[in-house]
């Protein structure tokens, strides 16, 4: 064939079908789709709260010290002894993500003593000035259910907001394969015990079905 | 010949109906450029696993309005050092050429059965087609030449460099291929023994050899014009893999760099709706244009377009075809294949066609039969056109030897230099 074998493969691309998907932003109706993504997607943080409602941030300011993008604004403070925030001494009495800088490489997770910031898979946010571009406490904490807020120009689908420290549990047990499996963290409102991911160390038989809980939803609410 | 309606005398509503055909053929003519733009971008699109424009419209069918809308409100830009009157005129003489050749095709009409395809409406007896030009084929040429102008004198007069090497590459582009163009033309004219594009089509129009293949000129003509037509027509869009006019990679945009809102629309225009008009001068020229089997329940006229308008999606699909298929050509490489292979071959092509034909008269009387003289005509051809074939390919190698001798770029081993 030479010269004329191109034009098959080209016209077979044809009956592959398409591998993009129609994303609209959430203005699309039925055909509007989300890309699945996977289980440690990093992408908007949110900060955590205990079963009892108590904040997990103690302002230790960790994660503003690891960041290399310089990104986080952390202030401590004594909690007010009538009317305490956190089970510690202090809590975080500021605290501040600059989205324009982040880099979501999750060290500030990572570098957190207490599990009060991880990440959700949320990427798709974007504003249209700098004040929304500096996610504030209050919009970074969980309500009171334990759902991550749903800023107006964020695009939330249902199920999504589910999934909020899949790195987290991927990476806290400090890449040990005997720690695999063995929750290291502590409970969170509205979800209890996290199950921790598994699979790691080895491919596991169960790799699909055990720990994948969140991906399975993610496809069901990215339709 | 000529337009049935005109053959009596051309009074004042035979004005009025002339005007109303070329309105007419201009709105058909601006549909079709509006559903090629969105046909290109979504066939590409799924030619590469992509979706292609989804957004405006069902299908994103209104994709071409909304850019088309989205120019028309940019700024129009008219570069310090440009000819200012020649940078604004430039777009036009890109349009107005790609419209006119449009007149020259037949889109419908009923040519079964020895009919001409001429239709009546409002009791005037007229061709599917703004105009019968009985040179119609020369005016084609023509226009496709005068198409080159609004390219050349764009990049001439935007008073940059990048549209300069453009416009220089078109003007090169154009004058290598209208050669092969026209040679490749030539056989076609030889079988149907017209320039009208409704002659040729009617000639086309009957049954061919046994009664099922249709009597085309892609036959008729061995199949060898046609293939060099499409190649030189391709060129000729100054379409992929000929697009070295643009050539994003190399020179900006092209031609094009300088042009802004609705003028740099009007470009993309032109391009398109030479597409269309080069699709369609195939369909005519080497596919017998609107004529096809009438199989009844719609009346004859309306099958006219129905063939038509089939055969041009086949050629609107392969000039989208090619674009997702071949990477651009090397400059050196076009000029290799339009003077090196393109020319030689319609010109050899040409002549066998023409000595068949004699033969096929019997003014050679080399034996009784017409037929045995065909065959001995066929075959002589052949044979020349082979050793001449050879004789040519020797004599490029022996001058690209020679160069780069010359050059100092290769040692030639003593018993090849002779």
């Amino acid at each position: 064939m030479g010269y004329l074998e191109g034009f098959g493969v080209t016209f077979k691309k044809w009956a592959e079908g398409v591998t993009t998907r129609q994303y609209l932003g959430g203005r699309g109706g039925a055909s509007d789709q989300k890309v699945p993504k996977t289980e440690r997607a990093h992408g908007r943080h949110v900060l955590n709260r205990y079963e009892d409602g108590m904040e997990k941030c103690i302002g230790c300011e960790l994660c503003a010290g690891v960041c290399p993008a310089r990104c986080i604004y952390v202030r401590g403070a004594d909690n007010p002894p009538d009317d305490p925030k956190s089970p510690g001494e202090r809590y975080g009495y500021v605290y501040e993500i600059n989205y324009l800088r982040c880099i979501h490489c999750d060290l500030c997770v990572e570098a957190c003593p207490t599990e009060a910031i991880t990440e959700t898979k949320l990427f798709e946010f974007s504003f249209t000035n700098r004040s929304d571009a500096i996610y504030t406490k209050d919009e970074l904490l969980v309500d009171d259910a334990g759902v991550p807020q749903h800023l107006p120009w964020e695009d939330w689908r249902p199920g999504e907001d589910e999934h909020t420290s899949g790195w987290m549990r991927a990476t806290a047990p400090g890449g040990r394969a005997s720690s695999e499996g063995v929750v290291g963290w502590s409970p969170e409102l509205g979800h209890g015990v996290r199950q921790p991911e598994k699979g790691q160390s080895a491919p596991a038989a169960d790799a699909d079905s055990s720990g994948h809980e969140d991906s399975a939803h993610a496809h069901e609410g990215g339709h | 010949m000529g337009e049935p309606y005109l053959n009596n005398g051309v009074d004042f509503s035979d004005v009025i109906f002339a005007v109303v055909k070329a309105g007419l053929a201009f709105v058909i003519l601006l549909v079709a450029v509006m559903l090629m733009v969105w046909f290109e971008r979504k066939v590409v699109g799924r030619l590469q696993n992509r979706l292609g424009p989804t957004v405006a419209g069902p299908a994103g069918i209104f994709q071409t309005l909304a850019d088309g809308i989205k120019l028309f409100f940019k700024e129009d830009i008219i570069p310090n050092r440009s000819d200012r009157f020649v940078f604004q005129l430039a777009p036009y003489l890109s349009l107005v050429p790609a419209f006119l050749t449009f007149i020259v095709i037949p889109i419908g009409g009923d040519f079964s059965d020895g009919k001409n395809g001429s239709v009546k409406i409002f009791g005037k007896e007229t061709f599917l087609q703004v105009a019968d030009v009985p040179v119609g084929i020369l005016f084609f040429l023509a226009m496709s030449s005068i198409g080159v102008y609004g390219i050349m004198l764009a990049g001439w007069s935007s008073g940059s460099k990048y549209p300069l090497l453009g416009s220089i590459r078109a003007s090169a582009q154009a004058i290598s291929y209208e050669a092969a163009l026209g040679l490749s033309l030539a056989s076609v004219l030889l079988v149907s023994g017209s320039l009208s594009t409704n002659r040729i089509v009617s000639v086309q129009a009957g049954d061919g050899f046994g009664g099922i293949v249709p009597n085309w000129n892609v036959i008729a003509t061995g199949f060898v014009p046609f293939a060099i037509f499409l190649i030189a027509g391709t060129a000729e869009l100054n379409r992929p893999p000929f697009d070295m006019v643009e050539a994003e990679q190399e020179l900006v945009g092209g031609f094009h760099t300088e042009y802004s809102s609705i003028r740099f629309a009007l470009f993309f225009l032109a391009e398109f709706m030479n597409t269309v008009t080069m699709s369609a001068i195939i369909v005519t020229l080497f596919f017998g244009g609107p004529a096809g089997p009438n199989f009844g329940f719609l009346p004859g006229w309306l099958w006219g377009f129905v063939w038509f308008f089939l055969k041009l999606l086949v050629f609107l699909f392969t000039f989208v075809w090619f674009r997702a298929t071949l990477p651009r050509l090397r400059y050196d490489q076009l000029m290799d294949l339009g003077w090196k292979l393109l020319i030689p071959l319609a010109l050899g092509w040409l002549l066998i066609l023409g000595a068949i034909r004699v033969a096929q008269r019997g003014d050679f009387a080399i034996t009784d039969s017409t037929g045995v003289d065909t065959a001995i005509v066929l075959i002589i051809g052949l044979a020349i056109g082979m050793v001449a074939f050879l004789l040519l390919a020797a004599a490029i190698r022996t001058a690209r030897t020679e160069r780069l001798r010359d050059q100092g770029l290769v040692e030639v081993a003593p018993q090849e230099a002779h």
